[in-house]
């Protein structure tokens, strides 16, 4: 295992961050933390870099305390902070160079660079400044920094926020790929069609883990069904649909029932005027999971 | 006024490079405009010259009927900005950071601060640093410092980075019924499904504006062949393998699923693709995401 919490708590002075936590992360696997703004996901993350003490409960990173241990685990720890945190006036080749002289340089180091700047299409990039790239080439050079010195487990705390939608594909395919030479990550998104990429998924709500599973375990942790319709006026479906949970994905709209019943929302859609031309029941997305947990 | 925002051939340069190349649109007052594009494109570069804070080096433009290159200070009075950067006091209160934007735009009425912290839901949070604020939590301040003077029009860049599902769909409840409400908004976003709210769209890349229309309308003119969708058994050897077959354009993971544009029927491609379906091979309607990536793909 590389992470594992039992009963973790953390508190702000009166307030209750996290309430009880419990988990584990085995190697290589990635394991995403989804929910509310302030449920607690950055809290998390902080405690298992290191950056915050735990206060209660048990926390072993590689086996290790690493509240206690200090130094090696932190070493084999490489994180994402939600805010863009490298230098801004240095070249994308400093901001590597000075993140590497953080720990104890390996001979390969050069190679590793170049290795790395490729890997990340940063290559041709190398004497920008970091405050002059784009979004998704910031969060690239972030994942660089954060590798750099080969570190088993990687932490990133909402690392595609802001960034484009082809620029955010490109920085999890990146990801996957890594997790194939045996990196395990732990991550939080705001995104969840990213959450249904990962292997495990914790949805935190008020300090708690609400929901923790595969994305087919998290589907199924709901009763009822979801009725997906595309109609000629979804922006007006939710008023004609009165007494029904509905909510508006894009240009179509999800249905919550207890028993599935198309044809009775059809109709009812077609009372107020609104022509349905797809109406189907699909699984719960995490999205849709999400809403309902967090209401 | 017919249109609250428009602009001719604007364009800015910093040295030689080309942030912004010759863009033209117009946002009808009382609409929803979506501003598009990948990051780096040139989106807050032409939002800050709408706003008077950075200078046009070519072009022309009005917001609300005023010229902003001669008329920038009257334009400020009359718009509400919400920066993709937190921009407010750190080490300010909620209250006080609304309070401290009301007495800069002189608003007297005690009741709209009140209004505010209701609608964006934050009276919870009255007494909070700015600094303590979670990500979303700043956002919905942010979104109330820039409706605190009740502005005719409003540019909203990037509202919903790190808010939450359930909030982003409030806050385009909001922005729904400022719309309705006559206001203006010019609103840019990373999320495709809100983006299905917007009454017009434009999109730049490279700095210049490479498509513009309703959602609808990029739908029909900007996706060409079919999108088809599957739910593999292995992601990344999936996408390898569709990224081989020459028929196959921009495949992309879609949630577990994966996604992918091609000319060839279902018929076609199932034999093809087979190894790698946990569930059958659909076709689909397009989306606004599959625009934008078709569009940055076409480019690439």
């Amino acid at each position: 295992m590389i992470v594992q919490v039992r009963e973790l708590a953390y508190r702000y002075g009166e307030a209750e961050a996290l309430r009880g936590l419990s988990f584990e992360v085995p190697e290589g696997q990635v394991f995403g933390l989804v929910g509310p703004d302030g449920a607690g996901k950055t809290t998390l993350l902080k405690l298992i870099a290191g950056i915050l003490p735990v206060q209660t409960g048990e926390l072993l990173v590689l086996g290790e305390n690493v509240g206690q241990t200090q130094v090696l685990v932190r070493q084999a720890i490489g994180y994402i902070p939600q805010r863009f945190s490298l230098y801004r006036d240095l070249t994308v080749e400093e901001n590597v160079e000075f993140t590497a002289r953080l720990y104890p340089l390996k001979p390969d180091f050069a190679r590793r660079q170049q290795e790395l700047l490729e890997m990340v299409d940063l290559a041709r990039f190398r004497k920008r400044l970091a405050d002059q790239l784009s979004g998704g080439m910031k969060q690239k050079l972030a994942l660089l920094c954060a590798l750099i010195h080969e570190p088993s487990l990687l932490l990133m705390d909402e690392p595609t926020t802001g960034v484009d939608p082809v620029s955010r594909r490109e920085f999890w395919t990146l990801v996957f790929e890594l997790q194939r030479t045996g990196l395990t990550v732990v991550a939080s998104t705001p995104y969840m069609d990213e959450a249904e990429q990962f292997d495990r998924v914790a949805l935190i709500h008020q300090g708690k883990f609400v929901r923790m599973g595969t994305t087919g375990e998290i589907r199924a942790s709901l009763p009822g069904h979801v009725l997906e319709v595309e109609c000629d006026k979804p922006f007006q479906a939710r008023g004609v649909l009165q007494g029904y949970e509905v909510e508006l994905f894009g240009d179509r709209i999800h249905v919550f029932m207890e028993k599935p019943s198309p044809e009775e929302v059809v109709e009812r859609l077609k009372t107020g005027g609104i022509r349905t031309t797809r109406a189907e029941l699909v699984p719960y997305s995490i999205e849709d999971v999400f809403l309902r947990v967090t209401a | 006024m017919k249109y609250a925002v428009d602009v001719k051939d604007l364009t800015r340069r910093f040295g030689d490079f080309v942030a912004v190349d010759k863009v033209s649109f117009q946002i009808a007052a009382g609409s929803i405009f979506g501003f598009l594009g990948p990051n780096g494109a040139g989106k807050s570069t032409v939002i800050r010259m709408l706003l008077g804070i950075l200078p046009v080096s070519d072009g022309e433009g009005t917001v609300l009927g005023r010229d902003i290159r001669t008329q920038a200070d009257a334009i400020r009075s009359q718009v509400g900005y919400m920066a993709q950067k937190f921009s407010l006091y750190e080490d300010l209160t909620v209250w006080e950071n609304l309070q401290f934007f009301a007495g800069i735009f002189l608003v007297k009425d005690p009741g709209r601060l009140e209004h505010l912290l209701e609608l964006l839901r934050l009276k919870d949070y009255r007494k909070t640093l700015a600094v303590a604020l979670p990500g979303g939590i700043r956002q919905r301040l942010a979104f109330a410092v820039a409706l605190v003077h009740d502005p005719e029009i409003v540019f909203l860049d990037e509202p919903t980075g790190a808010v939450d599902p359930a909030l982003r769909r409030y806050f385009w409840e909001i922005i729904v019924d400022l719309s309705q409400s006559g206001k203006t908004v010019m609103v840019t976003t990373h999320y495709m499904d809100e983006v299905e709210r917007c009454d017009q769209i434009c999109f730049i890349y490279g700095g210049r504006l490479i498509a513009q229309g309703s959602p609808s309308e990029l739908k029909r003119e900007h996706v060409s062949g079919h999108i088809y969708q599957f739910e593999p058994t292995a992601r990344l050897e999936a996408l390898h393998a569709l990224a081989r077959l020459p028929d196959v354009r921009n495949p992309f993971p879609a949630g577990s699923a994966v996604r992918f544009q091609s000319e060839a029927s279902l018929a076609d491609l199932q034999p093809r693709v087979q190894s790698y379906l946990k569930t059958p091979l659909a076709q689909v309607r397009p989306t606004l995401e599959d625009v934008f990536i078709s569009l940055v793909g076409a480019k690439k």
